[in-house]
């Protein structure tokens, strides 16, 4: 009875508390998706007059063959993939390397961490014109700038993600670490381990459930960088093709699309669309992926 | 445990209650005007305005002018300006709202291609009696009024003639591009003695590139689009004859100007400062800078693009406009109505036409207020004087901000680099980019 009493009103009013955030999550992710989708096989100028391809007597893949037919899009694929990974990995080690020194009891390790977390807390915008400024401001001691050279502009927005995520990489790579059991460490010291040893074989298994959370963030940050991208570069240097057609050669996959989107006519904002759906597709898989290779390292203690 | 289950009931009521709240909430600020709205329902007879502008730069002339009105007559009129480079984007998603601008801009021949289904026939409306010029309007090919011209626009070079003087030179000596060229070398030969220098800055950042890509292309389309006896729609490729005049008038402004040309590429010189503090005497812009500037420069006046053309003596200003109104199809027939009020309203009533021309230029209309801007009496002087207007056959660039963009990339390799490599890949971003983006419009 007093069972029932407490059950009942749970199983009775559970919508209540359930339903608002459901139909938030219905109205600013499940439906905008499901549109999305649908309209990748539209062609449309406003989304509320879209009229379904083959309804205009095209294919209804259109948009995605021509999507996959667009060599600035397969640049930019190539570009960001090349991008998230330099950046994956640079932003781990590094974070890594600067948590474990901040674990070792430094005096003033907690002002540090405040001030290598803080850049996270500036926008994308703003940091790509700071950045900007930074960069030209030293390279036009050289007589160039960030905008002459596809190598310059993916350096320097590598240094850019770098300086913001390591703090936040840092913040949980420190939780990790201190997480690390004591007697764990201390039996290694017993067993004669070294240091390198002690950090290889004992702290980084025990700190994988970071890891695979910190490459998890960065290698979908580095895909969908979009802001950093637009206000550092914008896509310059830009190859001109023979016949007129350009190749933004720092363009990264996000920006690509919403170039796609704004850039042209009517047609070209279902291509984008067919690309943002690819785009989803793509982060993800290599999401997922990713989650689950890094999973099976973890150690259960 | 009946407590329980009345506070389990007061709890969900209240998380509603918050919902309903904060939906009232977004509903308010989400929509401008959903009193105008409401207002609407009261008297059926009543519609408002929404004007989606793209100029920032009069956004609050516009706001103050919407004040007056809304006191004059009622009505309520919302001006929303779209940030600077963006307007395309704000109308396409502004568009999409349940409350659609219904005034808004169609500038060019790819907007009236992009937006006519979206804009009523203005011919024989109140505001198309108004006008007295039919020059700056812009019709689809079923010969549809799509927009008509609210004001135009001149631009050229700015040039500050007490510093010419200064120099030891006189205005008269600049009538084709031989005798700009001759002066401004000299300047810039001598700037270090005379302390000031020829060009300001041509800087390649958003803010300042179109005075490049836009208005100075301006003279290879225009001498093209005149040897063809005109462009009435979009040609679908360009020759690219006048690309060597075009690279006369870049090369002296880069290579004379208080700014390495390697610099250029991020900005940030302020080319308007420079000129209005006496360190440039020319300043590539155009008639709406005259209030920013004449108050420095009191006998500021404006050239043409003289770049080495036969018979350029001859050549007037760059006269046209991309301001022009067109009313929204889709939005109920009062809104339209009230719209159009508003437009006649702007250029019929003398406060209000002052203080709009003063802040566009001149407006084609028949009682509209005269200009007293410097730049655009001269280019009514260059016309007077039997000098052929350079039209803005710039106007019909393709996918126009892609189509720049491109040429700003072109134009940066360029500057830091003044090879003939770098130059081929101008003209062929120049060139053959329009063909290209003219064929994905229309391909």
């Amino acid at each position: 009875m007093k069972k029932g009493l407490f059950k009942n009103p749970l199983r009775r009013w559970g919508w209540l508390f359930l339903g608002p955030v459901a139909a938030a999550f219905v109205i600013g992710f499940v439906w905008p998706f499901i549109q999305g989708i649908y309209l990748s096989f539209c062609k449309f100028r406003t989304t509320s007059d879209a009229k379904l391809l083959p309804t205009i007597g095209e294919s209804l893949f259109g948009n995605y063959q021509k999507a996959i037919a667009d060599p600035s899009f397969i640049h930019s694929f190539w570009y960001t993939a090349l991008f998230a990974l330099v950046s994956l990995i640079l932003i781990n080690v590094l974070a890594f390397f600067v948590a474990y020194l901040l674990t070792q009891g430094i005096k003033g390790s907690n002002l540090f961490r405040t001030v290598f977390f803080m850049p996270n807390l500036i926008g994308g915008i703003v940091l790509g014109y700071i950045w900007s400024m930074i960069f030209d401001g030293i390279l036009s001691h050289f007589g160039t700038s960030i905008l002459m050279e596809s190598k310059y502009g993916f350096w320097g927005l590598i240094i850019l993600m770098c300086w913001q995520q390591i703090g936040y990489m840092m913040i949980i790579y420190i939780a990790g670490l201190q997480a690390v059991p004591e007697d764990m460490l201390e039996a290694a010291k017993i067993d004669g381990a070294t240091k390198s040893q002690t950090l290889f074989r004992v702290i980084i298994p025990n700190v994988m459930p970071s890891i695979t959370i910190c490459t998890f963030l960065s290698l979908t940050n580095g895909f969908k960088l979009f802001d950093q991208n637009l206000a550092l570069t914008g896509g310059q240097p830009f190859i001109i093709q023979e016949g007129g057609s350009v190749i933004k050669t720092t363009e990264m996959l996000a920006l690509n699309i919403f170039n796609t989107f704004y850039g042209s006519n009517a047609a070209s904002q279902g291509t984008a669309q067919a690309k943002a759906v690819m785009f989803f597709i793509l982060v993800a898989g290599l999401g997922l992926i990713q989650l689950g290779y890094t999973r099976k390292r973890e150690v259960q203690q | 445990m009946k407590a329980k289950r009345i506070l389990a009931i007061v709890l969900a009521v209240l998380m509603v209650a918050a919902l309903a709240a904060c939906g009232a909430k977004t509903n308010d600020s989400n929509s401008g005007t959903a009193s105008a709205d409401s207002g609407k329902k009261a008297d059926a007879t009543g519609g408002s305005v929404y004007w989606l502008n793209f100029k920032p730069e009069i956004d609050e002339t516009l706001q103050s002018l919407a004040a007056k009105y809304k006191e004059a007559k009622g009505v309520d009129v919302k001006v929303v300006t779209a940030a600077s480079g963006t307007y395309s984007q704000t109308l396409t998603s502004e568009m999409d709202k349940s409350n659609p601008p219904t005034l808004f801009v169609i500038g060019n021949q790819q907007g009236v291609k992009d937006w006519k289904d979206y804009a009523i026939d203005l011919k024989d409306t109140a505001i198309a009696k108004e006008l007295n010029t039919d020059a700056y309007n812009l019709y689809d090919e079923d010969g549809k009024l799509v927009s008509i011209g609210y004001c135009y626009e001149c631009y050229g070079i700015i040039v500050n003639p007490d510093l010419i003087e200064k120099a030891g030179h006189t205005m008269d000596e600049i009538k084709n591009f031989d005798g700009l060229k001759a002066v401004a070398e000299d300047i810039h030969a001598r700037a270090a003695e005379l302390g000031f220098d020829a060009f300001s800055s041509s800087d390649m950042d958003d803010s300042s590139s179109w005075r490049f890509t836009g208005h100075m292309a301006n003279l290879e389309y225009f001498y093209e689009e005149k040897e063809a006896g005109g462009w009435t729609e979009c040609p679908a490729s360009l020759t690219g004859k006048y690309m060597d005049n075009f690279k006369n008038l870049y090369d002296l402004c880069i290579n004379n100007s208080l700014t390495a040309p390697a610099d250029l590429a991020t900005g940030g010189h302020d080319a308007e400062n420079e000129f209005k503090t006496g360190k440039a005497a020319f300043f590539v812009n155009g008639s709406w800078e005259y209030a920013a500037v004449s108050e420095d420069v009191p006998n500021a006046t404006m050239i043409p693009y003289y770049c080495g053309v036969e018979g350029e003596e001859k050549a007037g200003l760059n006269c046209g406009t991309e301001n022009c109104w067109a009313v929204n199809s889709k939005v109920s027939e009062a809104d339209q109505q009230a719209t159009i009020d508003f437009m006649v309203w702007l250029v019929t009533d003398p406060e209000a036409s002052a203080t709009m021309v003063e802040q566009l230029g001149i407006m084609p209309y028949k009682s509209a207020a005269k200009s007293s801007n410097g730049f655009l009496n001269d280019a009514a002087k260059y016309t007077a004087d039997g000098c052929y207007v350079m039209d803005w056959a710039t106007n019909y660039q393709p996918n126009v901000d892609e189509y720049r963009a491109a040429l700003v990339a072109a134009l940066n390799q360029y500057n830091a680099d003044q090879s003939d490599d770098n130059w081929a890949a101008v003209r062929t971003a120049f060139v053959d980019g329009w063909a290209q983006q003219y064929a994905a419009i229309n391909g």
